[in-house]
């Protein structure tokens, strides 16, 4: 689950790392009393979206001239301006795809004095199952960029989980970044607590980028990206407040409810199968014959009819779905199972579009029984490069 | 021969007196005579489990006490997430050989403090996130469907259950068999990867090749690719095929298993295609050729 940059930092601010003041807006008639309570003389308004490179990002409703989606502001005059510009716009950004995203709320900070800009994250290794930071003096660009052009610059330092962020490793990254005199003290502090908040709050992803020493030499947050682990959140109802419904797919929010792991992609062939690896396999071949997946749907292993139903329907409110395939190689999942759900979802909604159906494995005989005497408009596959080839036909002609 | 289990391995089921134990344990007992020996639970111990059949299991307060009882060298976990990890570490500390865990959605930092443990000790985990080992017509551990299996000479080692199914009864309908499947699972921090697996069978005589079945996310397929490397400069080698789900994949969407995402530009299954015929091995084009593409590779 991704949180806004604004409830990063007050998630930080609560282990007692260093972040600027500020305040988060969601209306314009909000942003005077925002602006006046930060001492100035510079704010710095930013939109909140849950997408990257928001800076160098463009506002698709305001000419190509004008700035980015983060935007520093010398007066209180600049800064209400500029809320009042970016607020309610949709900003593209190269994460967030051509269709951008809304930007409906704003974070209003106080302006900093910076003197360097570094890259700080923390992450889960997957080469060694280690929490790691990853450390570079090149702050304020894209890692990625640095890694492919300067990967020296790059440093990776494995935390060891029964001792936690020791000292020593602390010292370690506050060499990596040449940190000296009270803005080494001030990291080799920052850097435990933020190992603390990582582990303890159980996030799958925490970067500031940049993390900052300012003229005073004082380390400072200035952004922060912060995703956790959804198989954790169960333990930690205070991060689930955070979630915030706007960001995501409608489609997406409904799967969700269901307990159904559900992507919404641009194709127009719906899919249903079981388990994720199958799953992806499905949307490749799908490609592979010349059409584009509309989604990504894994029913799960212990799928009700009931949970079945809703998949089917989430898949059929796509307006963009001219067909649908059903891929399931029943291991615990039974094909009666899945059989029964489609033609119940059928039912219910009607189905306008054809439905190639490939069951194999548990009750599979039952399963195909179930099809065949419910009277749909069904075409049967004997494997999944027969039903792919039989639904892209079937959609492209 | 085969790896990891045979028809002499002793289990325990962690987790058997709940219903997914109950149902997957049943199915056990009834496939090739599979030695479940015993279950856990610590309010239980003293009591026995009774499946539909009417089989009956003693159950133990503890792994360590139910090993001790009934010289079981192996433990599958069928606990929910918020605690399986804590029963990795109670077979960890009863020096199971083998733990297999089948739970889905374990939290990451939860197996960040198990691998360390595990490191440590002599035990090797499977999983989580698993569908288990299977040994053909031997001995079956997990959730994978018996009835598609057959006794042969292919080993089948995956990051995804349903893809494995695929693989077996590709594999079974080309009259080719299994000598043993192995679901590495789904998710970042995990026991064993496909290295350990890929040692393993080329060991196994029984085992004449290979399917290998990845995903997006991490660098296990590169890592295997380049053991194979290794090791056919020492004139080991046995012909495999691979596959690789997730091609159409977006990056940065968690596609079903934790583990599978595309992040910071690495993980994408173009660069771990090319990294598997690198190696020499035999990529299907299609999750529907397994078999296939190894019987024209077998020629």
């Amino acid at each position: 689950m991704n949180i806004h940059e604004y409830q990063a930092k007050e998630v930080l601010k609560g282990f007692g790392a260093p972040v600027a003041k500020g305040v988060a807006i969601t209306q314009l008639s909000e942003a005077n009393a925002a602006i006046a309570a930060l001492p100035g003389p510079v704010w710095v308004v930013k939109s909140q979206i849950h997408a990257g490179g928001r800076g160098k990002g463009t506002f698709k409703e305001l000419g190509k001239d004008a700035k980015g989606g983060v935007r520093v502001s010398f007066s209180a005059e600049e800064a209400l301006a500029n809320v009042n510009e970016m607020l309610g716009k949709t900003l593209v950004t190269k994460q967030t795809g051509p269709a951008g995203k809304q930007v409906n709320r704003l974070y209003i900070e106080d302006g900093a004095n910076i003197e360097r800009e570094l890259y700080l994250s923390i992450l889960v290794d997957r080469e060694n199952g280690k929490t790691s930071f990853v450390a570079s003096t090149e702050g304020g660009m894209d890692i990625e960029t640095v890694a492919e052009e300067t990967p020296e610059l790059i440093h990776t330092i494995g935390i060891t989980a029964s001792k936690g962020c020791t000292t020593q490793d602390a010292e370690r990254i506050a060499d990596a970044y040449k940190l000296t005199g009270s803005a080494r003290d001030q990291g080799i502090e920052l850097f435990k607590t933020l190992y603390e908040a990582f582990t303890s709050k159980d996030m799958s992803l925490l970067e500031i980028n940049p993390l900052i020493v300012t003229k005073e030499n004082d380390i400072q947050v200035l952004d922060a990206k912060v995703s956790f682990d959804s198989n954790a959140l169960f333990r930690h109802p205070d991060i689930l407040e955070y979630r915030d419904i706007t960001e995501e797919d409608e489609k997406e929010i409904e799967a969700s409810k269901f307990d159904l792991a559900y992507i919404a992609l641009d194709g127009e062939i719906g899919c249903m199968v079981n388990g994720a690896g199958l799953a992806m396999a499905t949307m490749d071949i799908i490609k592979m014959y010349g059409a584009e997946p509309a989604n990504f749907l894994d029913v799960g292993g212990g799928a009700t009819t009931e949970k079945v139903t809703a998949a089917f329907k989430i898949i059929t409110s796509d307006p963009k779905v001219k067909g649908i395939l059903v891929n399931i190689f029943g291991g615990i999942m039974r094909c009666d199972v899945i059989a029964q759900g489609v033609v119940q979802a059928v039912k219910d909604v009607g189905l306008d579009v054809p439905l190639v159906v490939r069951l194999e494995g548990t009750k599979v005989n039952e399963g195909k029984a179930i099809i065949n005497e419910s009277g749909l408009n069904v075409i049967a596959a004997d494997d999944l490069d027969d039903a792919a080839q039989k639904i892209v036909k079937a959609v492209k002609g | 021969m085969s790896i990891l289990i045979n028809n002499d391995t002793k289990i325990i089921v962690q987790g058997l007196t709940g219903k997914t134990g109950t149902f997957h344990t049943e199915q056990a007992l009834a496939y090739h005579g599979t030695q479940m020996v015993a279950g856990t639970h610590p309010k239980k111990g003293g009591t026995n489990w009774t499946g539909s059949d009417g089989q009956s299991l003693p159950i133990y307060t503890s792994v360590t006490d139910a090993k001790e009882a009934t010289g079981a060298t192996a433990s599958v976990i069928y606990v929910p997430p918020s605690g399986a990890a804590a029963a990795i570490e109670e077979a960890i500390d009863a020096e199971i050989d083998i733990i297999t865990c089948i739970t889905e959605g374990v939290p990451v930092q939860d197996m960040v403090r198990v691998k360390e443990k595990l490191d440590a000790s002599k035990s090797r985990l499977i999983g989580p996130n698993s569908p288990g080992i299977m040994t053909a017509d031997a001995c079956k551990i997990g959730i994978m469907p018996g009835s598609i299996f057959k006794k042969g000479s292919v080993g089948v080692l995956s990051r995804s259950g349903t893809l494995t199914y695929e693989a077996v009864y590709q594999t079974t309908v080309a009259g080719l068999g299994q000598s043993s499947a192995v679901g590495i699972g789904g998710d970042p921090v995990k026991g064993t990867e496909f290295i350990d697996i890929l040692e393993m069978y080329l060991a196994d005589p029984q085992t004449k090749s290979i399917i290998m079945i990845g995903e997006i996310g991490g660098s296990a397929e590169e890592d295997a690719a380049q053991f194979l490397i290794d090791e056919a400069k020492k004139g080991r080698s046995k012909p495999t095929v691979g596959f690789i789900a997730g091609r159409t994949a977006p990056p940065g969407r968690t596609m079903g298993h934790a583990g599978a995402v595309i992040s910071g530009g690495k993980g994408g299954a173009e660069d771990k295609i090319e990294a598997m015929k690198t190696a020499g091995i035999r990529v299907s084009p299609s999750p529907a050729k397994l078999a296939e593409t190894l019987v024209d590779l077998l020629g």
